[in-house]
């Protein structure tokens, strides 16, 4: 049930960024996720051990937070935004049109795609926006969102990039991006090496580095 | 009206305003190597005068904040950057293009309440806003000027990046020290636990949102005048509002209070979109009660004076909806946020906001009943008792009296609409939203 070597040096990383051991508990289920795809027993089991804590409370914290998933998502987890905003936008229609095109409906997945539906984003200013992999799309249509359904299953890209799918299939933005952000997304969970620094930052990966 | 202070640094230099080159080339680290050979009292002084209030929603002011902090050691601080409230993405902004504004904020705040470990708390949703903040500090440990001995001095400074994992909640204070600690992110009961008294790991904590630390570095480097010359004289400085929902020019505008809502919304956010009348506006994140053309569009964007008409400016998100929005819909939606939200631990919130959601959602469907709207009080008056402003809870955070504000905003402003969806007992289409 061990973790892999680089897995282990990853919490050795995070555990010295607090100043008690428990606060790596979320950090450290992302790690679990990423070691298995999605958040298994074993991995709780893993991080409990780590933290010092019991499994039983490693569980209870994953399981109030929504981005710890106990099953899998597939390999692009689309996460449409429906709150306030984006619906005054037209996002139900959109994510209509995701479900369609994935043949998904939403809090569902196959092997490849995984499609929910998401409460704010922080993508107001550019709604209807939504998530690939926690990576960003704003202003989106439901032909543009069926276009990047369509995509994803086509091009299979290894990393995603929201420079890239905002160039593609997005519209209007919150704000100016300024310059193209390099690095993306390696699997369902968000891109960030969860440390204190960014000198190893293994799971945002530049475009064309393969997994 | 637009003004730059927050966002000159990235409007004028779009491609690398977030990096450290371009920080230290526009003036940056300079009020933070200042700020370290001051005194805690001269820096809370400052920060007190400058009149800068909390930007997270609550609209404390930060230097009596500072202030609170009990004597004991270790202290930390905490940047709130959970941004979650519906309407709200300003922090986002400051997250992805300047970075190094907060970073020489927590350099400011840490040193003001003699903390030697700063935590960023970045909702789990924006990993690229956290990349730039993690990029951003490791370039400051590189610099010296965050690690042991801070800018060549004897002031060790650490800061971790701690990213969230998808819960609104978090952004209340008390939850997102829980979270920090591992837990559920559950909010704690108030008092004893006031974070200046017992925070994170129980000891005294300042809890700061992103766009209040960013301030720092303005009003410690371009000084207390300058600081209080940008704004009202009352509501001081400069304001990050979120525009969105049915105006020609949604996004982020930096503003001084003062100006009026047909100001914002006419003039800086260009209008309604399509030559549409404006119906409602939501005047400060979702938990805000609505304000209406009628009563409110010529009244000046103050704290106080929001506060007086029974609203709140919060986050400074404001969602705009235009003659086509159908209300209730709209009220749904921001109820079922609400609901979805909870936590789940008070009673009157778990289920009151799950009801209220119920119900409206079956008024919208065509399943209403006349007694619908009596119910939707009652269920309300459970949640935060006498329905008056600011919100009596029955709850331990303001999450549950959130959904009350658009429920009552509803049935305030937009009663006829109820009973025509409960008259009509129809499902029927929302325009341009399948439902």
């Amino acid at each position: 049930m061990s973790w892999s070597e680089e897995s282990l040096q990853r919490a050795d990383d995070i555990l010295a960024r607090y100043p008690e051991k428990r606060s790596a508990v979320m950090p450290l289920l992302y790690v679990a996720m990423r070691e298995d795809g999605y958040l298994t027993d074993d991995g709780m089991r893993q991080v409990a051990e780590l933290t010092g804590v019991t499994p039983a409370q490693v569980q209870s914290t994953a399981s109030f937070y929504n981005m710890y998933k106990r099953e899998p998502v597939g390999k692009y987890l689309v996460s449409m935004c429906t709150s306030i905003s984006c619906f005054l936008m037209g996002a139900d229609d959109v994510l209509h049109a995701i479900e369609d095109e994935a043949g998904i409906p939403a809090g569902e997945a196959d092997d490849e795609i995984g499609v929910e539906h998401a409460e704010c984003i922080g993508a107001c200013g550019g709604a209807p926006a939504c998530l690939v992999n926690y990576e960003l799309i704003e202003g989106l249509t439901p032909d543009k969102a069926k276009e990047l359904v369509a995509w994803l299953r086509s091009a299979k890209p290894d990393v995603i990039n929201a420079d890239e799918m905002q160039a593609l299939f997005g519209g209007k933005t919150s704000f100016d991006w300024g310059i193209r952000e390099e690095r993306g997304a390696v699997g369902p969970f968000p891109a960030f090496g969860p440390f204190g620094t960014a000198d190893v930052n293994t799971d945002a990966l530049e475009p064309g580095r393969s997994t | 009206m637009i003004v730059e202070a927050l966002t000159r640094r990235m409007n004028a230099h779009p491609t690398d305003s977030h990096t450290m080159e371009r920080y230290l080339e526009t003036g940056g680290y300079e009020a933070a190597r200042g700020a370290i050979t001051k005194t805690r009292d001269e820096l809370v002084e400052t920060v007190k005068e400058s009149g800068v209030i909390g930007r997270g929603g609550a609209g404390f002011p930060a230097g009596l904040k500072w202030s609170f902090l009990a004597p004991a050691r270790p202290a930390y601080l905490v940047v709130n950057g959970d941004e979650s409230e519906p309407g709200t993405f300003k922090d986002r902004q400051l997250l992805e293009r300047d970075p190094h504004a907060m970073v020489e904020g927590i350099i400011i705040a840490a040193v003001a309440n003699e903390v030697h470990h700063a935590f960023v708390y970045i909702r789990g949703e924006y990993p690229k806003p956290a990349r730039r903040v993690q990029q951003a500090v490791a370039d400051a440990y590189a610099k010296g000027f965050l690690g042991k001995g801070i800018f060549g001095g004897d002031y060790d400074l650490d800061v971790t990046v701690h990213l969230g994992a998808g819960a609104y909640i978090c952004g209340e204070e008390t939850a997102l020290l829980n979270s920090l600690e591992g837990r559920r992110g559950e909010p704690r009961l108030k008092p004893p636990y006031f974070p200046a008294a017992k925070g994170l790991y129980m000891a005294p904590t300042i809890v700061n949102n992103v766009e209040t630390i960013s301030n720092l570095p303005y009003i410690f480097g371009e000084g207390v005048d300058w600081y209080k010359g940008l704004g009202h004289e009352v509501d001081t400085g400069t304001f990050l509002m979120s525009i969105s929902g049915h105006v020609n020019k949604p996004g982020n505008y930096e503003v001084v209070h003062g100006i009026t809502w047909r100001e914002l919304i006419y003039g800086v956010a260009g209008g309604i979109r399509d030559g549409k009348e404006l119906k409602a506006w939501v005047p400060g994140g979702a938990s805000a009660p609505w304000f209406v053309p009628e009563e409110h569009l010529d009244l000046p964007i103050t704290k106080d004076e929001t506060g007086k008409q029974g609203s709140m400016l919060g986050s400074g998100a404001v969602i705009v909806m235009d003659e086509d929005t159908d209300m209730v819909a709209a009220a749904e939606r921001l109820v079922r946020f609400f609901a979805e939200e909870s936590c789940g631990q008070c009673t009157p919130c778990r289920e009151g906001t799950t009801w209220l959601d119920l119900i409206l959602q079956r008024v919208l469907h065509g399943g209403g009943r006349e007694q619908d709207i009596d119910l939707l009080m009652d269920v309300s008056d459970n949640i935060s008792v006498g329905l008056g402003w600011p919100p009596k809870q029955t709850t331990i955070c303001p999450l549950g009296p959130s959904a009350v504000s658009a429920t009552l905003s509803l049935v305030k402003h937009f009663r006829h609409e109820v009973e025509e969806h409960i008259g009509r007992g129809t499902p029927v289409t929302i325009s341009g939203v399948s439902s």
